[in-house]
């Protein structure tokens, strides 16, 4: 793992001071709110419906157990024993008195964690694939490249200032586990034919009001542009992103107003001043970041083999969990396991203070010391020997965290909503727990097979829901919740925008209506191997309109 | 009928305007009927602002059925309760652990 070295320290030592001293001046009313949102924003401070929120960033969605510990700790001692794990792979607290809030800072910098740049118009929190560094099928780990974002995004005085918000993402492999056609700027980490290191550059993506789909502005970036060229598509959106207007001050609609092909000539022609400069990063310098992230020493376990089979022949639960949360490692003795934080009618994302601990002893004890945050709102311990895996299950059955439903309908992605957020207009989380508890039968969940259903309770689309296969947007329609389904997004290697299915659904409806769209999918998909986006694909929105409305139509 | 709300300062706890000050459930709160009331509550709450006592301040739409305040906004009425799938948490904890003290 990245450790601060004593620049980073100091840097947010001194950021904790500073925020102290202004949070100090506006108690004592020395400075007004309007003064102090701007500075309460960059240090992550919301204010939501019921108290302020603290989003705490954690870069690339990688923690120690140490650092689990410590939110534990900030859950258990400031706020109501629980923390929500986010989409940027961060986590929020609910609850933080502003008088508290130097105190958490303090903590959390004394375990090189910190909540800055996870709000405002600046680089936000640069995710990664969640499996970096153990996924079989990656060609090197994303997060270096993440981390040397971080440090040059930090407090960067020409980007702190932006039009809008800015979002990185970064994978290492092919299947698109970082969403990266939805980023701001989505980098595909690859090799070029004689095995250099480059990215593949998509600008332009997002979802909010206007979802867009990235387009690919540069086929391949040598590594050690990554920083120049980054540089010069900031400067092309700094200077001609639309300040004039909030819903269009995004990236995304700079590039599609401007056309990709004229704004890639725009920033190539950036580039063409900047390249082989300052800006380039020395060999040394990537090798020396990639350091921080060398695989832990996974010696040979081969018992693991004989131990599943027969922790398998034991228990039809940790064989079922066992199918569904644990995936494939590059080395054929390990193996990455997903710990659910989408319990049946639980809310999608938080976990208790407790369970925060117990995660954190087991990846002390089993998983090499090492926690990711999913974009998808679970935790993952990327190395876990095979043989270690049914005492790790055993834990997480005991702690309540070993739901087997990672990709299933009920691994929903909800935002906060109307429960917590100030900006919702409807509730997500009890229409979560609602469907989880409808889809709540195991045998039913895989039959269905792999669907992503998400959530968000406004149009800004913190819950993602342009890229479920089943998208639900709750609006405000006359004083009432409304939920509108979209269905067909995908935020993979083959992203898609979900398409608008019809009118709305009340709060009593909603269930029922994904209910008919699976059903619909069952009778009509072509075998069970055939996932429910590939069914909409092949069939198109009609089927299910006429399941939805039928009745309706004939009626009109 | 309408009723003055804000967000506490220091610990942005949700509070609302009666005739002795701000308090922290909206029971009780000062409910007016008419402009020149509700003009008074909005001169109340820029005053608090200015005071550096809350934020987010607001004046908004209640009914009284049975006379319990109830907003017409949902979202309002979260505030006024807490998150709809936590009764542990927000306003309505305190009465759900007092009835459960009972």
């Amino acid at each position: 793992m990245y450790r601060y070295d004593e620049f980073d320290r100091d840097f947010v030592h001194a950021r904790v001071a500073e925020f102290a001293d202004q949070v100090d001046r506006r108690l004592s009313g020395r400075i007004t709110e309007d003064q102090f949102r701007p500075l309460r924003l960059m240090n992550g401070v919301y204010l939501q419906l019921h108290a302020y929120m603290l989003r705490v960033a954690i870069p690339y969605g990688t923690l120690s157990s140490r650092q689990m510990r410590m939110l534990a700790h900030i859950a258990r001692t400031y706020d109501k024993g629980y923390g929500h794990f986010t989409t940027r792979q961060n986590i929020q607290f609910n609850w933080p008195a502003l008088s508290d809030i130097p105190a958490i800072l303090a903590d959390l910098a004394s375990v090189e964690m910190h909540a800055i740049q996870t709000s405002g118009n600046c680089i936000r929190n640069v995710t990664a694939d969640h499996f970096a560094g153990a996924a079989a099928d990656e060609v090197a780990d994303p997060r270096p490249y993440a981390e040397i974002l971080r440090q040059w995004s930090s407090v960067h005085p020409e980007f702190s200032y932006l039009p809008r918000k800015f979002k990185i993402a970064v994978t290492g492999a092919v299947r698109d586990r970082a969403a990266i056609q939805v980023h701001d700027i989505g980098l595909h980490l690859k090799k070029d034919a004689d095995g250099r290191l480059g990215f593949a550059v998509y600008v332009g993506g997002g979802q909010g009001r206007t979802p867009i789909i990235a387009r690919k502005i540069r086929d391949f970036l040598p590594e050690e542009h990554l920083l120049s060229y980054t540089t010069a598509i900031m400067r092309v959106y700094n200077l001609h992103g639309r300040r004039d207007n909030k819903y269009k001050a995004r990236i995304k609609i700079l590039v599609h107003e401007t056309g990709a092909d004229e704004f890639a000539r725009q920033v190539e022609a950036e580039w063409a001043a900047l390249k082989d400069g300052q800006l380039t990063l020395p060999d040394a310098d990537i090798r020396a970041i990639e350091a921080y992230f060398a695989p832990p020493p996974l010696v040979p376990r081969p018992e693991g083999d004989e131990a599943v089979k027969l922790a398998r022949l034991d228990s039809r639960s940790f064989s079922e969990w066992l199918q569904q949360n644990v995936v494939t490692h590059r080395h054929p003795d390990y193996a990455a396991v997903t710990i659910s934080l989408k319990g049946i009618g639980e809310a999608p994302g938080d976990a208790t203070d407790e369970q925060m601990d117990a995660v954190a002893d087991l990846a002390e004890r089993y998983a090499f010391d090492e926690i990711r945050v999913s974009h998808e709102q679970n935790l993952i311990l990327p190395h876990v020997a095979r043989a270690d895996l049914k005492a790790v299950y055993d834990e997480l059955v005991r702690i309540g965290l070993a739901t087997a439903n990672s990709n299933l309908i009920t691994d929903i992605i909800a935002c906060p909503g109307l429960d917590y957020c100030a900006l919702a207009n409807a509730r997500s989380i009890p229409v979560a727990q609602e469907i989880s508890r409808r889809f709540a039968a195991l045998d039913r969940q895989r039959d269905i097979g792999e669907l992503k259903l998400k959530i968000s309770g406004c149009i800004n689309a913190c819950g993602h829901h342009h890229v479920g296969h089943i998208g639900i947007l709750g609006v405000e329609k006359k004083g009432a919740e409304l939920y509108q389904i979209t269905l067909g997004g995908s935020g993979d290697e083959n992203t898609s925008i979900g398409e608008i299915i019809g009118r709305g659904f009340g709060p009593d409806e909603i269930t029922d209506a994904i209910e008919t769209i699976v059903e619909t999918y069952l009778a009509l998909r072509s075998a069970p191997s055939e996932r429910f986006i590939d069914t909409y694909r092949r069939l198109g929105p009609q089927p299910f309109k006429e399941a939805l409305y039928a009745g309706e139509v004939r009626a009109a | 009928m309408k009723v003055l709300t804000a967000n506490r300062l220091i610990d942005g706890e949700a509070v609302w305007y009666a005739a002795d000050g701000w308090q922290e459930t909206i029971q009780g709160a000062e409910v007016v009927a008419d402009k020149d009331g509700e003009a008074r509550l909005e001169a109340i709450g820029a005053a608090a602002y200015a005071a550096n006592q809350v934020l987010d301040v607001a004046v908004i739409d209640v009914v009284l059925a049975d006379g319990v305040i109830v907003p017409t906004r949902l979202r309002e009425r979260i505030r006024a309760a807490g998150p709809t799938n936590r009764n542990d948490l927000g306003k309505q904890a305190r009465s759900h652990a007092a009835s459960a003290a009972a």
